[in-house]
């Protein structure tokens, strides 16, 4: 397994993002987001609906160049990028779907990722034969598979059940434990928030702002329930506090 | 089951026009049968059918690639698109006996000119079929593809052509059967071998039977063809989507 890069250090400077209206004029995403991720980090944001979260992530992997600012990754940094919707080729295997962006895998880690995100029986379904639960997993399967030096994840367990996601969302925690990797994780569910991040990004609304940051120094495997009921109330005494809701 | 029935069906009818009509005007299938075995058995079966292949082949071949790659860049890039969508809308509405005589005018009554005149004549078909299923892919995909940096190559062969193989699919049969019908008439004006030569040599002649011998061996190529290649590969490149379903 390749370590990421150890002096990895992810900067994010977006003085501005704005999208062109209908109106004809410009409709301001997101303004002066200002942070940066030490290798191995989790980033989690969270934030209202439409404050541009999306955008920034689209921004930081390299999908939208049209913003001012800058971003600066680790040198030759890989991406593993897990979208909202799994956005898998339907036309090949979920074997094949992963090899198609790690085409180098070898056959012990990919039945190793497989087995930790319960795949195993799933290696020959086509995506239309597969629950959105298990697309979601192959996509989070696609995106380590790459072993990134940067993992991007939006919303990853959006639209599923409490259970199913809570189980996912500890397959997640348990990769990103195995082979530390700085990530970025946008949701809307605080328990996802403090169950897997580092630190919390709080953003505010429409022109979407980084107005507060919540850092957890306890190890992800060693929180509790009371540890995360503490950190849940923090940084919802500091939404409420900037008037900025998840919703 | 229910193809033979139709087949049989096509037959009886055809025999019972033949009764009415007379033999002369309508040979009975039977007579056309036995004109097939004898052209067969001649050699010149073969090798009428064999020429016209090639050519059906090569000018295939030529359309599909130029038209694939035409339509792909018009799909993607507007100004390309807005440059090229004049000479298309002229090239579509050429009639195909005039592509083939000045062809012939132009370049001399050569198997080149036979086989550009057919080929020009396809190329629109498969540039506007393409250029629609190169509007329609998913860009979703295009990005997955970009933020995992799969090499460009890679994501031609198992993002792009996936999505546009609906749209080929499609194209190469409407193309085969337009390339089918234009051979022939490239064949008779300006060709000394092939079906379309021997259908004119036989109209001189008013020789019916032997120009339904020809249609019908014909007929019997291209419908191998179809149901041996054209089928099998289209079930082939959608086998994801009946398991899907």
């Amino acid at each position: 397994m390749r370590p990421a890069g150890v002096s990895a250090l992810l900067e994010v400077d977006i003085e501005r993002k704005a999208w062109a209206a209908s109106a004809g004029d410009r409709l301001q995403v997101l303004e002066n987001v200002r942070f940066t991720l030490r290798h191995g980090e989790v980033g989690v944001f969270f934030g209202p609906s439409g404050c541009g979260k999306t955008t920034m992530l689209r921004i930081i992997a390299g999908l939208d160049p049209d913003y001012t600012g800058r971003v600066v990754r680790p040198p030759h940094a890989r991406i593993g990028m897990v979208f909202q919707e799994p956005r898998l080729l339907p036309w090949r295997s979920v074997d094949d779907n992963v090899r198609f962006v790690a085409p180098d895998i070898t056959e012990e880690r990919l039945s190793a990722l497989f087995a930790i995100l319960q795949l195993d029986r799933h290696r020959t379904h086509f995506p239309g034969e597969l629950s959105l639960g298990l697309a979601r997993r192959v996509a989070i399967a696609r995106a380590f598979a790459v072993e990134p030096d940067i993992l991007i994840l939006d919303e990853p367990l959006v639209s599923l059940d409490a259970r199913l996601s809570a189980h996912i969302r500890d397959e997640l925690a348990a990769l990103v434990d195995s082979r530390p990797v700085t990530t970025l994780l946008v949701t809307h569910s605080l328990d996802e928030a403090v169950r897997l991040g580092d630190r919390i990004f709080l953003m505010s609304a429409r022109p979407g702002r980084i107005v507060s940051e919540t850092f957890i120094p306890k190890p992800r495997a060693a929180r509790d329930a009371s540890d995360v009921a503490a950190i849940k109330r923090r940084v919802e005494h500091e939404a409420e506090r900037q008037g900025s809701v998840a919703t | 089951m229910l193809r033979l029935l139709s087949v049989g069906l096509f037959v009886l009818a055809w025999q019972a026009a033949s009764w009415r009509v007379g033999g002369q005007l309508l040979p009975a299938p039977a007579t056309v049968l036995g004109a097939v075995v004898a052209e067969a058995r001649s050699g010149a079966l073969f090798l009428h059918l064999g020429a016209t292949l090639a050519r059906v082949a090569l000018s295939f071949a030529l359309a599909m690639t130029l038209g694939t790659a035409i339509g792909y860049v018009m799909g993607r890039r507007r100004t390309v698109d807005r440059l090229a969508d004049p000479w298309l809308l002229i090239l579509l509405n050429l009639p195909a006996l005039v592509v083939i005589v000045l062809a012939y005018v132009w370049a001399g009554l050569t198997e080149a000119a036979a086989i550009g005149a057919i080929a020009i004549n396809k190329l629109p078909n498969a540039v506007v079929t393409v250029r629609e299923g190169a509007r329609a892919l998913d860009p979703t995909l295009d990005e997955m593809a970009s933020v995992f940096a799969v090499p460009a190559w890679r994501r031609l062969r198992h993002v792009v052509v996936p999505q546009l193989a609906p749209y080929l699919a499609a194209s190469a049969r409407s193309g085969l059967s337009l390339v089918w019908k234009i051979v022939l008439v490239a064949e008779l004006l300006g060709r000394p071998n092939g079906v379309g030569f021997e259908i004119g040599a036989a109209f001189q002649l008013f020789d019916i039977t032997r120009i339904l011998a020809y249609a019908l061996s014909f007929s019997v190529v291209v419908l191998s063809i179809e149901l041996l290649l054209v089928q099998p590969l289209e079930r082939y490149a959608s086998r994801w989507r009946q398991r899907a379903a």
